[in-house]
Protein backbone atom coordinates (compact mmCIF):
# COMPACT_ATOMS: atom_id res chain seq x y z
CA UNK A 1 0.00 0.00 0.00
CA UNK A 2 2.73 2.40 1.03
CA UNK A 3 4.68 1.46 -2.07
CA UNK A 4 1.65 2.17 -4.21
CA UNK A 5 1.29 5.67 -2.73
CA UNK A 6 4.95 6.38 -3.16
CA UNK A 7 4.86 5.33 -6.79
CA UNK A 8 1.65 7.24 -7.39
CA UNK A 9 3.00 10.35 -5.67
CA UNK A 10 6.14 10.24 -7.79
CA UNK A 11 4.11 10.10 -10.99
CA UNK A 12 1.99 13.02 -9.76
CA UNK A 13 5.03 15.14 -8.85
CA UNK A 14 6.48 14.66 -12.34
CA UNK A 15 3.36 14.71 -14.45
CA UNK A 16 1.41 17.61 -12.94
CA UNK A 17 3.98 20.26 -13.96
CA UNK A 18 5.08 18.35 -17.05
CA UNK A 19 1.48 18.04 -18.23
CA UNK A 20 0.84 21.73 -17.59
CA UNK A 21 3.97 22.84 -19.45
CA UNK A 22 3.32 20.51 -22.37
CA UNK A 23 -0.25 21.81 -22.62
CA UNK A 24 0.40 25.53 -22.11
CA UNK A 25 3.94 25.93 -23.41
CA UNK A 26 4.77 23.23 -25.97
CA UNK A 27 1.33 22.93 -27.55
CA UNK A 28 1.11 26.72 -28.14
CA UNK A 29 4.45 26.57 -29.99
CA UNK A 30 3.17 23.68 -32.11
CA UNK A 31 -0.01 25.64 -32.82
CA UNK A 32 2.09 28.69 -33.73
CA UNK A 33 4.04 26.61 -36.26
CA UNK A 34 0.70 25.37 -37.57
CA UNK A 35 -0.61 28.95 -37.95
CA UNK A 36 2.62 30.09 -39.62
CA UNK A 37 1.94 27.57 -42.41
CA UNK A 38 -1.72 28.48 -42.75
CA UNK A 39 -3.57 30.66 -45.18
CA UNK A 40 -4.55 34.19 -44.14
CA UNK A 41 -8.16 35.28 -44.68
CA UNK A 42 -10.48 38.06 -43.65
CA UNK A 43 -12.58 36.33 -41.01
CA UNK A 44 -12.53 35.30 -37.37
CA UNK A 45 -10.00 33.84 -36.73
CA UNK A 46 -8.04 35.43 -39.59
CA UNK A 47 -6.51 32.21 -40.92
CA UNK A 48 -7.35 28.71 -42.18
CA UNK A 49 -5.24 26.31 -40.09
CA UNK A 50 -2.79 24.18 -42.04
CA UNK A 51 -3.67 21.19 -39.90
CA UNK A 52 -7.24 20.89 -38.81
CA UNK A 53 -9.44 18.28 -37.14
CA UNK A 54 -13.05 19.05 -37.97
CA UNK A 55 -16.34 17.34 -38.71
CA UNK A 56 -15.01 16.02 -42.01
CA UNK A 57 -12.01 14.24 -40.48
CA UNK A 58 -8.70 16.00 -40.48
CA UNK A 59 -7.15 18.05 -43.23
CA UNK A 60 -3.53 19.01 -43.76
CA UNK A 61 -2.86 21.81 -46.20
CA UNK A 62 0.31 23.69 -45.30
CA UNK A 63 1.06 26.79 -47.37
CA UNK A 64 4.37 28.61 -47.57
CA UNK A 65 2.67 31.95 -48.35
CA UNK A 66 3.67 33.64 -45.09
CA UNK A 67 7.34 32.78 -45.35
CA UNK A 68 7.28 33.73 -49.03
CA UNK A 69 5.70 37.05 -48.07
CA UNK A 70 8.52 37.69 -45.63
CA UNK A 71 10.98 36.76 -48.39
CA UNK A 72 9.24 39.01 -50.91
CA UNK A 73 9.14 42.03 -48.59
CA UNK A 74 12.47 41.08 -47.09
CA UNK A 75 13.48 44.69 -46.59
CA UNK A 76 10.59 45.22 -44.19
CA UNK A 77 11.50 42.17 -42.13
CA UNK A 78 15.24 41.78 -42.62
CA UNK A 79 16.08 45.23 -41.25
CA UNK A 80 14.22 44.68 -37.99
CA UNK A 81 15.96 41.30 -37.69
CA UNK A 82 19.40 42.86 -38.28
CA UNK A 83 18.47 45.75 -35.96
CA UNK A 84 17.46 43.30 -33.24
CA UNK A 85 20.80 41.51 -33.44
CA UNK A 86 22.83 44.74 -33.75
CA UNK A 87 21.11 46.59 -30.90
CA UNK A 88 21.14 43.51 -28.65
CA UNK A 89 24.82 42.89 -29.42
CA UNK A 90 25.98 46.42 -28.61
CA UNK A 91 23.67 46.59 -25.59
CA UNK A 92 25.36 43.45 -24.29
CA UNK A 93 28.77 45.02 -24.91
CA UNK A 94 27.88 48.26 -23.12
CA UNK A 95 26.34 46.32 -20.23
CA UNK A 96 29.59 44.37 -19.95
CA UNK A 97 31.67 47.58 -19.91
CA UNK A 98 29.57 49.10 -17.13
CA UNK A 99 29.08 45.85 -15.20
CA UNK A 100 32.73 44.80 -15.02
CA UNK A 101 34.00 47.57 -12.70
CA UNK A 102 30.79 47.31 -10.65
CA UNK A 103 31.16 43.54 -10.23
CA UNK A 104 34.85 43.95 -9.37
CA UNK A 105 34.04 46.57 -6.77
CA UNK A 106 31.34 44.38 -5.19
CA UNK A 107 33.52 41.27 -5.24
CA UNK A 108 36.47 43.05 -3.57
CA UNK A 109 34.54 45.00 -0.92
CA UNK A 110 34.28 43.87 2.67
CA UNK A 111 31.20 41.92 3.71
CA UNK A 112 28.92 44.70 4.94
CA UNK A 113 29.49 46.96 1.92
CA UNK A 114 29.15 43.92 -0.34
CA UNK A 115 25.67 43.23 1.06
CA UNK A 116 24.55 46.82 0.54
CA UNK A 117 25.87 46.90 -3.03
CA UNK A 118 24.28 43.54 -3.89
CA UNK A 119 20.91 44.74 -2.62
CA UNK A 120 21.35 47.92 -4.69
CA UNK A 121 21.98 45.77 -7.78
CA UNK A 122 19.03 43.47 -7.12
CA UNK A 123 16.42 46.10 -6.29
CA UNK A 124 15.96 47.57 -9.79
CA UNK A 125 15.78 44.02 -11.15
CA UNK A 126 12.58 43.43 -9.15
CA UNK A 127 10.85 46.64 -10.21
CA UNK A 128 8.92 46.92 -13.44
CA UNK A 129 11.00 47.55 -16.56
CA UNK A 130 8.05 49.37 -18.13
CA UNK A 131 8.06 51.93 -15.31
CA UNK A 132 11.82 52.37 -15.42
CA UNK A 133 11.62 52.96 -19.19
CA UNK A 134 8.95 55.55 -18.49
CA UNK A 135 11.28 57.23 -15.99
CA UNK A 136 14.00 57.25 -18.66
CA UNK A 137 11.67 58.99 -21.13
CA UNK A 138 11.32 61.79 -18.57
CA UNK A 139 15.09 62.23 -18.75
CA UNK A 140 15.64 61.92 -22.50
CA UNK A 141 12.62 63.81 -23.89
CA UNK A 142 13.27 67.04 -25.85
CA UNK A 143 11.73 68.87 -22.88
CA UNK A 144 13.06 66.31 -20.43
CA UNK A 145 15.42 66.66 -17.49
CA UNK A 146 18.76 66.32 -19.33
CA UNK A 147 17.86 68.88 -22.00
CA UNK A 148 16.58 71.24 -19.32
CA UNK A 149 19.89 71.06 -17.49
CA UNK A 150 21.92 71.44 -20.72
CA UNK A 151 19.93 74.49 -21.85
CA UNK A 152 20.06 76.02 -18.36
CA UNK A 153 23.84 75.55 -18.29
CA UNK A 154 24.10 77.18 -21.70
CA UNK A 155 25.68 74.14 -23.37
CA UNK A 156 23.02 74.01 -26.08
CA UNK A 157 20.34 76.42 -27.21
CA UNK A 158 18.01 73.91 -28.85
CA UNK A 159 17.18 70.57 -27.22
CA UNK A 160 19.32 67.61 -28.30
CA UNK A 161 17.44 64.76 -29.94
CA UNK A 162 17.98 61.76 -27.65
CA UNK A 163 14.68 59.90 -27.91
CA UNK A 164 14.14 57.58 -30.89
CA UNK A 165 17.87 57.09 -31.43
CA UNK A 166 20.25 54.20 -30.87
CA UNK A 167 21.38 56.09 -27.76
CA UNK A 168 17.94 55.89 -26.16
CA UNK A 169 17.70 52.16 -26.94
CA UNK A 170 21.12 51.48 -25.40
CA UNK A 171 20.23 53.56 -22.32
CA UNK A 172 17.02 51.58 -21.91
CA UNK A 173 18.77 48.24 -22.38
CA UNK A 174 21.50 49.11 -19.86
CA UNK A 175 18.90 50.30 -17.36
CA UNK A 176 16.92 47.08 -17.78
CA UNK A 177 19.62 44.43 -18.12
CA UNK A 178 22.67 45.72 -16.19
CA UNK A 179 21.80 43.66 -13.03
CA UNK A 180 21.66 40.48 -15.15
CA UNK A 181 25.23 41.12 -16.32
CA UNK A 182 26.59 42.12 -12.89
CA UNK A 183 25.42 39.03 -10.97
CA UNK A 184 27.21 36.27 -12.94
CA UNK A 185 30.31 38.50 -13.31
CA UNK A 186 30.32 39.06 -9.55
CA UNK A 187 29.91 35.32 -8.95
CA UNK A 188 32.98 34.52 -11.06
CA UNK A 189 35.09 37.40 -9.69
CA UNK A 190 34.33 36.65 -6.02
CA UNK A 191 35.66 33.11 -6.46
CA UNK A 192 38.90 34.40 -7.96
CA UNK A 193 41.85 33.64 -5.72
CA UNK A 194 43.39 36.96 -4.65
CA UNK A 195 46.74 35.33 -3.86
CA UNK A 196 47.35 34.71 -7.58
CA UNK A 197 46.99 38.43 -8.21
CA UNK A 198 49.24 39.25 -5.26
CA UNK A 199 51.86 36.77 -6.48
CA UNK A 200 51.83 38.36 -9.93
CA UNK A 201 52.09 41.84 -8.40
CA UNK A 202 54.99 40.74 -6.17
CA UNK A 203 56.78 39.41 -9.22
CA UNK A 204 56.48 42.83 -10.79
CA UNK A 205 53.55 42.46 -13.15
CA UNK A 206 51.84 45.70 -14.13
CA UNK A 207 48.16 46.21 -13.25
CA UNK A 208 47.03 46.07 -16.86
CA UNK A 209 49.01 42.87 -17.48
CA UNK A 210 47.51 41.25 -14.36
CA UNK A 211 44.05 42.11 -15.63
CA UNK A 212 44.71 40.93 -19.18
CA UNK A 213 46.49 37.66 -18.36
CA UNK A 214 44.88 36.58 -15.06
CA UNK A 215 41.62 38.29 -14.14
CA UNK A 216 40.04 38.45 -17.60
CA UNK A 217 40.64 34.79 -18.60
CA UNK A 218 39.39 33.57 -15.21
CA UNK A 219 36.21 35.60 -15.45
CA UNK A 220 35.26 34.32 -18.91
CA UNK A 221 32.54 31.95 -17.59
CA UNK A 222 30.91 34.96 -15.91
CA UNK A 223 31.22 37.06 -19.07
CA UNK A 224 29.63 34.33 -21.20
CA UNK A 225 26.79 33.71 -18.73
CA UNK A 226 26.09 37.43 -18.30
CA UNK A 227 26.21 38.07 -22.04
CA UNK A 228 23.67 35.31 -22.70
CA UNK A 229 21.41 36.61 -19.93
CA UNK A 230 21.45 40.06 -21.54
CA UNK A 231 21.56 39.22 -25.25
CA UNK A 232 18.70 36.69 -25.29
CA UNK A 233 15.97 38.86 -23.76
CA UNK A 234 17.36 41.97 -25.50
CA UNK A 235 16.90 40.41 -28.98
CA UNK A 236 13.20 39.82 -28.39
CA UNK A 237 12.59 43.04 -26.48
CA UNK A 238 9.31 44.83 -27.16
CA UNK A 239 8.87 47.56 -24.54
CA UNK A 240 12.21 49.30 -25.20
CA UNK A 241 11.91 49.73 -29.00
CA UNK A 242 8.21 50.56 -28.62
CA UNK A 243 8.71 53.33 -26.06
CA UNK A 244 12.23 54.63 -26.75
CA UNK A 245 12.95 53.71 -30.37
CA UNK A 246 11.96 55.31 -33.65
CA UNK A 247 11.51 53.76 -37.11
CA UNK A 248 15.30 53.30 -37.35
CA UNK A 249 15.28 51.13 -34.22
CA UNK A 250 12.52 48.72 -35.25
CA UNK A 251 13.06 45.29 -33.67
CA UNK A 252 11.42 41.90 -34.27
CA UNK A 253 9.49 41.91 -30.98
CA UNK A 254 7.78 45.10 -32.09
CA UNK A 255 7.19 43.78 -35.63
CA UNK A 256 5.33 40.76 -34.19
CA UNK A 257 3.22 43.14 -32.14
CA UNK A 258 2.44 45.41 -35.13
CA UNK A 259 1.65 42.52 -37.49
CA UNK A 260 -0.63 41.03 -34.89
CA UNK A 261 -2.46 44.00 -33.40
CA UNK A 262 -2.38 46.56 -36.20
CA UNK A 263 -2.21 44.59 -39.47
CA UNK A 264 -4.12 41.65 -38.01
CA UNK A 265 -1.98 39.29 -40.08
CA UNK A 266 -1.64 36.46 -37.58
CA UNK A 267 0.07 33.89 -39.85
CA UNK A 268 2.87 36.35 -40.71
CA UNK A 269 3.24 37.28 -37.02
CA UNK A 270 3.62 33.57 -36.25
CA UNK A 271 6.20 33.13 -39.02
CA UNK A 272 8.24 36.08 -37.68
CA UNK A 273 8.03 34.61 -34.17
CA UNK A 274 9.56 31.40 -35.49
CA UNK A 275 12.40 33.35 -37.11
CA UNK A 276 12.96 35.12 -33.76
CA UNK A 277 13.17 31.75 -31.97
CA UNK A 278 15.80 30.64 -34.49
CA UNK A 279 17.88 33.76 -33.74
CA UNK A 280 17.74 33.01 -30.01
CA UNK A 281 18.54 29.29 -30.28
CA UNK A 282 21.85 29.94 -32.10
CA UNK A 283 23.79 31.58 -29.22
CA UNK A 284 22.38 29.05 -26.71
CA UNK A 285 23.51 26.09 -28.79
CA UNK A 286 26.88 27.76 -29.31
CA UNK A 287 27.31 28.29 -25.54
CA UNK A 288 26.36 24.67 -24.82
CA UNK A 289 28.86 23.51 -27.42
CA UNK A 290 31.61 25.67 -25.89
CA UNK A 291 30.75 24.35 -22.43
CA UNK A 292 31.14 20.77 -23.59
CA UNK A 293 34.46 21.62 -25.26
CA UNK A 294 35.77 23.15 -22.03
CA UNK A 295 34.73 20.14 -19.93
CA UNK A 296 36.28 17.59 -22.31
CA UNK B 1 42.69 39.79 3.16
CA UNK B 2 41.10 41.81 0.45
CA UNK B 3 43.04 44.35 -1.55
CA UNK B 4 41.76 47.88 -1.77
CA UNK B 5 39.56 48.66 -4.71
CA UNK B 6 41.22 51.32 -6.93
CA UNK B 7 39.55 54.71 -6.91
CA UNK B 8 38.93 54.60 -10.67
CA UNK B 9 36.93 51.38 -10.38
CA UNK B 10 34.90 52.82 -7.50
CA UNK B 11 34.14 55.91 -9.58
CA UNK B 12 33.03 53.76 -12.53
CA UNK B 13 30.95 51.64 -10.16
CA UNK B 14 29.24 54.69 -8.71
CA UNK B 15 28.51 55.88 -12.25
CA UNK B 16 26.92 52.50 -12.97
CA UNK B 17 24.69 52.73 -9.91
CA UNK B 18 23.88 56.27 -10.99
CA UNK B 19 22.53 54.95 -14.29
CA UNK B 20 20.37 52.44 -12.43
CA UNK B 21 18.93 54.90 -9.94
CA UNK B 22 18.94 58.48 -11.26
CA UNK B 23 16.03 58.17 -13.75
CA UNK B 24 13.73 56.67 -11.13
CA UNK B 25 14.78 59.21 -8.49
CA UNK B 26 14.07 62.15 -10.77
CA UNK B 27 10.70 60.63 -11.64
CA UNK B 28 9.89 60.31 -7.91
CA UNK B 29 10.81 63.95 -7.33
CA UNK B 30 8.66 65.13 -10.23
CA UNK B 31 5.68 63.09 -8.99
CA UNK B 32 5.42 65.71 -6.24
CA UNK B 33 5.40 68.57 -8.73
CA UNK B 34 2.26 70.65 -8.51
CA UNK B 35 2.46 71.78 -12.16
CA UNK B 36 0.72 69.82 -14.91
CA UNK B 37 3.68 70.68 -17.12
CA UNK B 38 6.19 67.98 -16.44
CA UNK B 39 9.32 69.99 -17.08
CA UNK B 40 8.49 72.98 -14.90
CA UNK B 41 8.90 72.74 -11.14
CA UNK B 42 6.08 74.71 -9.53
CA UNK B 43 6.25 73.64 -5.92
CA UNK B 44 5.60 70.60 -3.77
CA UNK B 45 2.22 68.93 -3.94
CA UNK B 46 0.65 65.52 -3.36
CA UNK B 47 -2.41 66.21 -5.49
CA UNK B 48 -1.50 63.65 -8.18
CA UNK B 49 -1.54 60.93 -5.56
CA UNK B 50 -4.98 62.03 -4.40
CA UNK B 51 -6.23 61.97 -7.98
CA UNK B 52 -5.15 58.35 -8.38
CA UNK B 53 -7.82 57.23 -5.90
CA UNK B 54 -10.56 58.72 -8.04
CA UNK B 55 -9.38 57.05 -11.26
CA UNK B 56 -11.76 54.08 -11.61
CA UNK B 57 -10.04 52.55 -14.65
CA UNK B 58 -6.78 52.49 -12.76
CA UNK B 59 -8.25 51.01 -9.58
CA UNK B 60 -10.09 48.26 -11.52
CA UNK B 61 -6.86 47.43 -13.34
CA UNK B 62 -4.98 47.34 -10.03
CA UNK B 63 -7.54 44.93 -8.58
CA UNK B 64 -7.26 42.65 -11.64
CA UNK B 65 -3.45 42.74 -11.54
CA UNK B 66 -3.44 41.82 -7.84
CA UNK B 67 -5.95 39.01 -8.40
CA UNK B 68 -3.96 37.59 -11.33
CA UNK B 69 -0.66 38.10 -9.51
CA UNK B 70 -1.70 36.31 -6.31
CA UNK B 71 -3.40 33.37 -8.01
CA UNK B 72 -0.77 32.81 -10.69
CA UNK B 73 2.07 33.15 -8.16
CA UNK B 74 0.44 30.52 -5.97
CA UNK B 75 0.06 28.05 -8.85
CA UNK B 76 3.63 28.88 -9.97
CA UNK B 77 5.07 28.19 -6.53
CA UNK B 78 3.28 24.84 -6.06
CA UNK B 79 4.20 23.59 -9.53
CA UNK B 80 7.70 25.07 -9.27
CA UNK B 81 8.16 23.13 -6.03
CA UNK B 82 7.06 19.92 -7.78
CA UNK B 83 9.52 20.53 -10.62
CA UNK B 84 12.32 21.21 -8.13
CA UNK B 85 11.54 18.01 -6.18
CA UNK B 86 11.49 15.99 -9.39
CA UNK B 87 14.90 17.31 -10.46
CA UNK B 88 16.69 17.24 -7.13
CA UNK B 89 15.17 14.21 -5.39
CA UNK B 90 14.40 11.81 -8.27
CA UNK B 91 17.68 10.92 -9.90
CA UNK B 92 16.43 9.12 -12.97
CA UNK B 93 12.93 9.17 -14.36
CA UNK B 94 11.16 8.94 -17.66
CA UNK B 95 10.65 12.34 -19.18
CA UNK B 96 13.48 14.06 -17.27
CA UNK B 97 14.93 15.43 -20.50
CA UNK B 98 11.55 16.70 -21.71
CA UNK B 99 10.77 18.27 -18.33
CA UNK B 100 14.14 20.02 -18.20
CA UNK B 101 13.53 21.31 -21.72
CA UNK B 102 9.99 22.62 -21.17
CA UNK B 103 10.87 24.00 -17.72
CA UNK B 104 13.83 26.03 -19.00
CA UNK B 105 12.69 27.10 -22.47
CA UNK B 106 10.10 29.60 -21.13
CA UNK B 107 12.96 31.38 -19.32
CA UNK B 108 14.59 32.36 -22.62
CA UNK B 109 11.50 32.70 -24.82
CA UNK B 110 10.79 36.31 -25.88
CA UNK B 111 7.60 37.56 -24.26
CA UNK B 112 6.04 38.46 -27.60
CA UNK B 113 6.51 34.87 -28.82
CA UNK B 114 5.13 33.30 -25.61
CA UNK B 115 2.15 35.66 -25.65
CA UNK B 116 1.37 35.14 -29.33
CA UNK B 117 1.67 31.33 -29.18
CA UNK B 118 -0.53 31.09 -26.08
CA UNK B 119 -3.19 33.27 -27.62
CA UNK B 120 -3.19 31.11 -30.78
CA UNK B 121 -3.63 27.99 -28.62
CA UNK B 122 -6.47 29.55 -26.60
CA UNK B 123 -8.26 30.48 -29.83
CA UNK B 124 -7.75 27.00 -31.32
CA UNK B 125 -9.06 25.45 -28.09
CA UNK B 126 -12.06 27.73 -28.05
CA UNK B 127 -12.94 26.73 -31.62
CA UNK B 128 -12.44 23.02 -30.88
CA UNK B 129 -14.13 22.59 -27.51
CA UNK B 130 -15.49 25.94 -26.44
CA UNK B 131 -13.01 26.55 -23.65
CA UNK B 132 -11.78 29.13 -22.76
CA UNK B 133 -14.75 31.16 -23.96
CA UNK B 134 -13.12 34.46 -24.82
CA UNK B 135 -10.04 35.77 -23.12
CA UNK B 136 -9.83 37.46 -19.77
CA UNK B 137 -8.52 37.14 -16.26
CA UNK B 138 -8.34 33.32 -16.40
CA UNK B 139 -6.26 33.17 -19.59
CA UNK B 140 -3.80 35.78 -18.27
CA UNK B 141 -3.55 33.77 -15.05
CA UNK B 142 -2.74 30.56 -16.93
CA UNK B 143 -0.13 32.33 -19.06
CA UNK B 144 1.54 33.93 -16.05
CA UNK B 145 1.51 30.70 -14.04
CA UNK B 146 3.18 28.92 -16.96
CA UNK B 147 6.31 31.05 -17.11
CA UNK B 148 6.21 31.83 -13.39
CA UNK B 149 6.58 28.17 -12.40
CA UNK B 150 9.84 27.89 -14.38
CA UNK B 151 11.36 30.83 -12.44
CA UNK B 152 9.98 29.44 -9.16
CA UNK B 153 11.51 26.04 -9.96
CA UNK B 154 14.97 27.59 -10.44
CA UNK B 155 14.78 29.45 -7.11
CA UNK B 156 13.54 26.44 -5.10
CA UNK B 157 15.90 23.98 -6.82
CA UNK B 158 18.99 25.88 -5.68
CA UNK B 159 17.85 25.75 -2.06
CA UNK B 160 16.69 22.13 -2.19
CA UNK B 161 20.05 21.07 -3.60
CA UNK B 162 21.95 22.86 -0.81
CA UNK B 163 19.72 21.33 1.86
CA UNK B 164 21.13 18.61 4.07
CA UNK B 165 19.60 15.42 2.67
CA UNK B 166 20.49 13.40 5.78
CA UNK B 167 17.92 15.28 7.89
CA UNK B 168 15.19 13.81 5.70
CA UNK B 169 16.76 10.37 5.75
CA UNK B 170 17.12 10.44 9.51
CA UNK B 171 13.45 11.36 9.94
CA UNK B 172 12.46 8.53 7.60
CA UNK B 173 14.69 6.04 9.43
CA UNK B 174 13.00 7.02 12.67
CA UNK B 175 9.71 5.95 11.15
CA UNK B 176 8.37 9.19 9.68
CA UNK B 177 5.96 8.74 6.79
CA UNK B 178 6.85 10.47 3.52
CA UNK B 179 4.14 13.21 3.67
CA UNK B 180 4.96 13.86 7.35
CA UNK B 181 8.71 14.09 6.69
CA UNK B 182 8.10 16.49 3.84
CA UNK B 183 5.77 18.77 5.79
CA UNK B 184 7.73 18.84 9.05
CA UNK B 185 11.37 18.64 7.89
CA UNK B 186 11.80 19.61 4.24
CA UNK B 187 9.23 22.37 3.92
CA UNK B 188 10.40 24.50 6.89
CA UNK B 189 14.00 24.21 5.68
CA UNK B 190 13.26 25.43 2.17
CA UNK B 191 10.62 27.96 3.25
CA UNK B 192 12.75 31.08 2.48
CA UNK B 193 13.17 29.90 -1.10
CA UNK B 194 9.44 29.19 -1.38
CA UNK B 195 8.65 32.73 -0.22
CA UNK B 196 11.25 34.14 -2.61
CA UNK B 197 9.79 32.05 -5.46
CA UNK B 198 6.28 33.29 -4.70
CA UNK B 199 7.42 36.92 -4.60
CA UNK B 200 9.37 36.52 -7.84
CA UNK B 201 6.42 34.97 -9.70
CA UNK B 202 4.13 37.62 -8.25
CA UNK B 203 6.28 40.53 -9.43
CA UNK B 204 6.81 38.88 -12.84
CA UNK B 205 3.05 38.63 -13.22
CA UNK B 206 2.32 42.06 -11.74
CA UNK B 207 4.85 43.77 -14.08
CA UNK B 208 4.08 41.83 -17.24
CA UNK B 209 2.83 43.90 -20.15
CA UNK B 210 3.53 41.92 -23.32
CA UNK B 211 2.11 38.46 -22.54
CA UNK B 212 -0.93 39.96 -20.79
CA UNK B 213 -1.62 42.19 -23.81
CA UNK B 214 -1.81 39.15 -26.09
CA UNK B 215 -3.96 36.90 -23.90
CA UNK B 216 -6.23 39.54 -22.37
CA UNK B 217 -9.70 40.21 -23.69
CA UNK B 218 -11.90 43.30 -23.67
CA UNK B 219 -12.44 44.53 -20.12
CA UNK B 220 -9.59 42.57 -18.60
CA UNK B 221 -6.84 45.17 -18.85
CA UNK B 222 -4.20 44.77 -16.17
CA UNK B 223 -2.34 47.67 -14.56
CA UNK B 224 0.68 47.53 -16.94
CA UNK B 225 -1.67 47.53 -19.96
CA UNK B 226 -3.46 50.65 -18.68
CA UNK B 227 -0.16 52.34 -17.80
CA UNK B 228 1.33 51.49 -21.21
CA UNK B 229 -1.61 53.08 -23.03
CA UNK B 230 -1.26 56.16 -20.80
CA UNK B 231 2.51 56.38 -21.43
CA UNK B 232 1.89 56.36 -25.19
CA UNK B 233 0.01 59.63 -24.72
CA UNK B 234 3.07 61.20 -23.11
CA UNK B 235 4.74 61.85 -19.77
CA UNK B 236 2.28 63.02 -17.11
CA UNK B 237 2.51 63.70 -13.38
CA UNK B 238 -0.25 61.15 -12.79
CA UNK B 239 1.86 58.29 -14.24
CA UNK B 240 4.80 59.60 -12.19
CA UNK B 241 2.67 59.09 -9.11
CA UNK B 242 1.51 55.52 -9.97
CA UNK B 243 5.00 54.51 -11.00
CA UNK B 244 6.44 55.94 -7.77
CA UNK B 245 3.95 54.02 -5.64
CA UNK B 246 4.58 50.73 -7.49
CA UNK B 247 8.37 51.05 -7.47
CA UNK B 248 8.55 52.11 -3.80
CA UNK B 249 6.26 49.27 -2.66
CA UNK B 250 8.30 46.62 -4.45
CA UNK B 251 11.63 48.17 -3.40
CA UNK B 252 10.68 48.24 0.28
CA UNK B 253 9.51 44.60 0.14
CA UNK B 254 12.73 43.52 -1.60
CA UNK B 255 14.83 45.53 0.83
CA UNK B 256 13.26 43.87 3.87
CA UNK B 257 13.40 40.43 2.24
CA UNK B 258 17.09 40.75 1.30
CA UNK B 259 18.05 42.01 4.76
CA UNK B 260 16.25 39.05 6.37
CA UNK B 261 17.90 36.52 4.04
CA UNK B 262 21.37 38.06 4.41
CA UNK B 263 21.06 38.07 8.22
CA UNK B 264 20.09 34.40 8.17
CA UNK B 265 23.08 33.58 6.00
CA UNK B 266 25.42 35.49 8.30
CA UNK B 267 24.30 33.39 11.25
CA UNK B 268 25.41 30.19 9.52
Amino acid sequence: MNYFFQKFGRILVIWLPLGWLLLFFMLPLVEMINVSFSEARRAVPPYIPAFQIGSGGFSFRPVLDNYLLIYEYWEDYLWPAINSIRLAFFSTLYCLLFAYPMAWWIARSNKSIQHILLILVLMPFWTSSLLRMYALIGLLNPNGFINDVLIWAGITVTPIQMMQTDFSIYSGMILTYLPLMILPLYASLVRLDVSIIEAAADLGAKKWDIFRTIVLPLSIPGIVAGSLLVFIPAVGEFVIPALLGGPEQLMLGKVIWTEFFRNRDWPVAAAIAIILIAIIILPIVYARYQDRERIS
Amino acid sequence: MRRDVPLLIKALGIAGFGILYIPVMIMIIYSFNSSKLVAVWAGFSTKWYKELWTDDILLTALYKSLLIGVSSATISTVFGLLIAIAFVRFSVFKGRLILSLVASAPLVMPEAVTGLSMLLLFIAMEISFGWPSGRGVDTIMIAHATFGMCFAAVVIQTRLRDMDKYLEEAARDLGGRQPFVFLSITLPLILPSIIAAWLLSFTLSFDDLVIASFVSGPGSSTLPIVIFSKIRLGVSPEINAIATLMILTISILVLFGSILILKREDKK
